[in-house]
């Protein structure tokens, strides 16, 4: 990785020639962005939606924390309290994450192999503009008789045969989504499997390059997948079929093997992402290589392999044969090896390095540390006795989110810190980012700490009310809820900020430590890039 | 189960965020909140909490070695100390240590947890079996080999749920007839569920189970300390989830025998004379009260329903159509509907219950429907 050498024939000056040669046969103002088949405007796009819909899916939140400060109905009735946390969980998984993971994808993938564009760009502008209608779906189904759908962002039947028609949008929304994501996927295989720069090995691709590969092949896995769950939900819902109906014959646990088997491969689709992008800002910072780099690729794709054969604990307590439970939990635990792998590797790199505390790497070592605590609550969560205390309870709630928000969401912040200078021509305003680095990190704990507890001293998830044990750290939790929401506002000024170039400008390389290719071409990035490959050695 | 006693302190917002801030910058200062598994009362829920330690002290140890590390690296190794950056990337044989030491630990996590898995599956040579139904959002209990069976419903007040007067000390966790075990007995649990997906969830007994419509389940316990447990339905089964707790009584031996011959004799009684012809009023007033039990949940309290989900009761065809017809859909519920089948109420208890919708929520037939003529629909 430390042996690239950049030899971009257009060189540097050449770039704003360019620029101006292409730019007048673009069309402009909205119509540049319905139209545009440019992976940086599609990345844009990709990154400012997602962050919409985690403000919309962070309200929902905020609704969620608000109904559960105190003990007693205050605020929602619940039918309405569990469609907040089914559309919660939903926006901000296919909503908020994923297509920031593809943003970044967009963006980075092509700068950073030496790719003009994505392979297919008009599709790519189809794949984004698929969104915007599946999360209106999700938006007005809150409107429809009957509310959104309130079976939990997981939809098992046969409470989600039962409710009204708010369960059919999010059905279609889901469907198109799925489609979005698949074609995104086959853009992203297709981009790095031939657009690479000559001498742009697999192997020397940057790690970002990496763990997207194999997301995308994940993706391409388990969306049809998912498709096929919830196009049985659909037609046992209106069509008579019984699959998930004991009286027909069916099985309502079907729907969640089905389910899982997507949705276990969906944790690390959410993860890679990020695990990549922290693999690129880490070493940057340590102005040092990464420590095992081959041991990275085949501890993604160990991760990536092993994800098809844990979902069933997610059910532990369906009542599954003894040589089930024993299978799934040996083959669950199992990911803390690879995982382990990763985490060491990334402290190795960090061993002798000569670092720096930007706000990348802030981002970056707070994921590291608290999505290492995420893990270690997996591997207790693993262990079928014990999950049977703390399955469906706050245990989980707190689990997951210190894997997708300190995981997932802390690294895309780091990401779009990293990268901002480039994506902008601006930078950051150092000072603010670490006040929001602080700030969201403390009240991530305040809010998110506690429910270890909770779920511990007895409380389930998804209850609107509870009992009066369960008060204190419920209310510290709302507390910390509302401070990390208030906190993310930062970012989104720091990010206005940026976009409409209020700040330093930026240098083409503004990391000393960073040498990947995308750092060769000016801040902001031309409108085209590496139009002749660049030459890799 | 007992808590500390700030809890039973009106709740004033002020007062209550004072002592969040409290606990948050002095845990020591106060009694802390429950925060770890509640005391486990079965050789199972023991052992789940054991290996829940075990396993937790593992994860802190490597916790510590591990991001000790890194705190030291970050404090040692950082450009403002001027510290220059080594050029080291690769090490096969720390790669291979650091893959084996962790799949080593993992065996150490794994053997006692298989132990307790196979126990936990043994649900062979019970003393006592009884069939846990599922509804929404009640739990039914059958006693196979006594006979006796029940429903278990909330009996938390919808004034405290609604904040009109204080909640009392079981708040949530409290229902009118609760599951009786005996003590030192191997209960078998079987689930199923009539509705949706629901989940048995007792913490203190280490059982949780999934009551699955259409499909039977079971699990088991052993009860080894006299007492009362309070457990939760653990799986989203809609609006009233949150409302569907589970209480377990775990009596001795006799007192558990005695109570078997008192519950029977309660529900001949109960269940009665189906021959005996009730006063209109009289069933009206019984029917309320099953009513709020049952049926409110759904069709609410002032019998207007939910529209687009429940059906309202007040001005119903149905309710004030013929009587056969409403008592056909009560004891047989509406199959595509979320109305399920209420057979397992006694005669009495649903001629009342018919007989209070049609003369009460804003209906007035004047008919009262007699248990005698359930007892007739049942056949």
């Amino acid at each position: 990785m430390s042996t690239i050498a950049h030899d971009h024939a257009p060189g540097v000056g050449a770039h704003d020639g360019h620029h101006d040669d292409h730019a007048h046969h673009h069309p402009t103002g909205i119509t540049r962005w319905l139209t545009t088949t440019n992976h940086k405007d599609i990345g844009t796009m990709y990154l400012w939606f997602s962050f919409a819909m985690f403000l919309v899916g962070g309200t929902m939140a905020m609704v969620i924390r608000a109904e559960l400060f105190q003990p007693g109905l205050q605020i929602v009735d619940p039918e309405f309290f569990n469609s907040m946390t089914t559309l919660h969980g939903l926006i901000m998984v296919f909503g908020a994450i994923m297509p920031a993971a593809v943003g970044f994808a967009n963006w980075q993938i092509p700068l950073m192999i030496g790719a003009p564009d994505m392979a297919f760009a008009r599709m790519n502008n189809w794949s984004f503009w698929l969104l915007p209608p599946a999360a209106m779906l999700l938006v007005i189904s809150l409107f429809v008789p009957g509310g959104a759908a309130a079976g939990g962002w997981t939809l098992y039947p046969p409470l989600t045969v039962q409710s009204g028609m708010g369960m059919d949008f999010t059905i279609f929304a889901v469907h198109i989504l799925g489609a979005s994501s698949i074609m995104g996927s086959i853009n992203i295989i297709t981009t790095i499997l031939n657009l690479r720069a000559p001498g742009m090995t697999l192997m020397k691709m940057p790690l970002f390059c990496w763990t997207w590969l194999i997301t995308a092949y994940l993706l391409i896995a388990v969306m049809p997948v998912l498709a096929g769950a919830v196009t049985m939900l659909l037609t046992d819902r209106h069509f008579g079929t019984t699959f998930f109906n004991a009286a027909g014959g069916g099985d309502p646990v079907l729907f969640q093997h089905v389910f899982w088997f997507f949705g276990h491969p969906e944790v690390y689709i959410i993860i890679l992402p990020a695990f990549g992008i922290v693999s690129q800002i880490i070493p940057a910072f340590s102005r040092k290589p990464l420590f095992g780099y081959a041991s990275m690729v085949y501890a993604t794709a160990g991760i990536a392999i092993l994800s098809f054969i844990v979902w069933a604990h997610h059910m532990f307590t369906t009542g599954m044969p003894t040589a089930g439970l024993l299978f799934f939990m040996y083959a669950t635990m199992l990911i803390a090896v690879p995982t382990g792998v990763k985490v060491f590797n990334w402290l190795a790199t960090m061993w002798r390095g000569a670092m720096t505390f930007e706000a990348p790497m802030l981002f970056a070592i707070g994921f590291l540390f608290l999505f290492t605590l995420g893990g270690f609550t997996g591997l207790i969560l693993s262990i079928m006795p014990v999950d049977v205390q703390m399955q469906d309870t706050y245990y989980v709630v707190a689990h997951f989110h210190y894997v997708m928000v300190a995981g997932s969401l802390f690294a895309f912040f780091g990401g779009a810190y990293y990268w901002i200078p480039k994506w902008s021509g601006t930078m950051y305003n150092e000072s603010l980012a670490k006040v929001h680095f602080w700030s969201s990190l403390l009240s991530f704990n305040v809010t998110f700490f506690p429910m270890h507890f909770l779920g511990l001293a007895g409380m389930p998830r998804r209850i609107p009310d509870y009992a009066q044990q369960f008060a204190d750290w419920n209310m510290i939790a709302s507390v910390g809820a509302f401070w990390f929401g208030a906190s993310q506002l930062l970012f989104l000024y720091s990010m206005i900020q940026c976009a409409r170039g209020k700040g330093e400008k930026a240098p083409a390389r503004p990391w000393d430590g960073a040498d990947t290719l995308e750092w060769t071409v000016p801040s902001p990035a031309p409108y085209h890039t590496f139009e002749t490959p660049p030459q890799v050695k | 189960m007992t808590f500390p006693p700030f809890i039973a302190r009106p709740r004033l917002l002020p007062a209550s965020l004072a002592m969040a801030f409290a606990v948050l910058v002095s845990p020591a200062a106060l009694a802390i909140p429950d925060w770890n598994l509640q005391t486990p009362v079965t050789p199972i829920a023991r052992q789940m909490a054991d290996l829940h330690l075990y396993i937790f002290w593992i994860c802190v140890a490597i916790f510590v070695a591990v991001f000790g590390v890194m705190f030291y690296s970050l404090y040692k190794h950082r450009k403002s100390r001027e510290h220059k950056a080594a050029h080291f990337h690769e090490n096969t044989i720390v790669e291979i240590v650091w893959t084996v030491i962790p799949f080593l630990i993992l065996l150490f996590m794994a053997f006692p947890a298989t132990k307790t898995i196979l126990a936990m599956k043994d649900t062979t040579a019970p003393g006592l079996t009884i069939k846990v139904t599922g509804n929404q959002w009640s739990w039914g209990y059958d006693y196979l080999q006594e006979g006796v069976s029940y429903l278990s419903n909330l009996s938390t007040p919808v004034a405290q749920i609604e904040n009109r007067s204080p909640k009392g000390e079981h708040y949530l966790l409290e229902v009118d007839n609760p599951l009786v075990v005996p003590v030192d007995t191997k209960v078998r649990v079987l689930l199923t569920a009539s509705d949706v997906i629901h989940a048995w969830w007792v913490p203190a007994l280490g059982v949780k189970q999934d009551a699955i419509p259409g499909f039977v389940r079971d699990t088991w316990f052993r009860a080894e300390k006299i007492g009362v447990y309070r457990g939760q339905c653990a799986e989203l089964c809609g609006k009233g989830h949150g409302f569907m707790p589970i209480v377990v009584e775990v009596k001795s031996k006799e007192d558990f025998a005695k109570w078997v011959g008192e519950h029977k004799a309660k529900t001949q009684v109960a269940g009665g004379d189906p021959n005996k012809v009730w006063e209109l009023k009289d069933l009206v007033v019984t029917g309320e009260r099953v009513y709020a039990a049952n049926c409110a949940a759904c069709h609410q309290p002032n019998g207007k329903g939910v529209p687009g989900s429940y059906p309202a009761l007040d001005g119903s065809k149905l309710v004030r159509g013929p009587k056969a017809a409403q008592i056909q859909i009560v004891l047989h519920g509406k199959p595509g509907t979320a109305m399920p089948p209420w057979s397992q109420l006694s005669d009495v208890d649903l001629a009342s219950v018919i007989t209070y919708t049609r003369n009460g929520l804003g209906n007035k037939t004047g008919e009262a429907v007699q248990p005698a003529e359930i007892l007739a629909a049942r056949k």
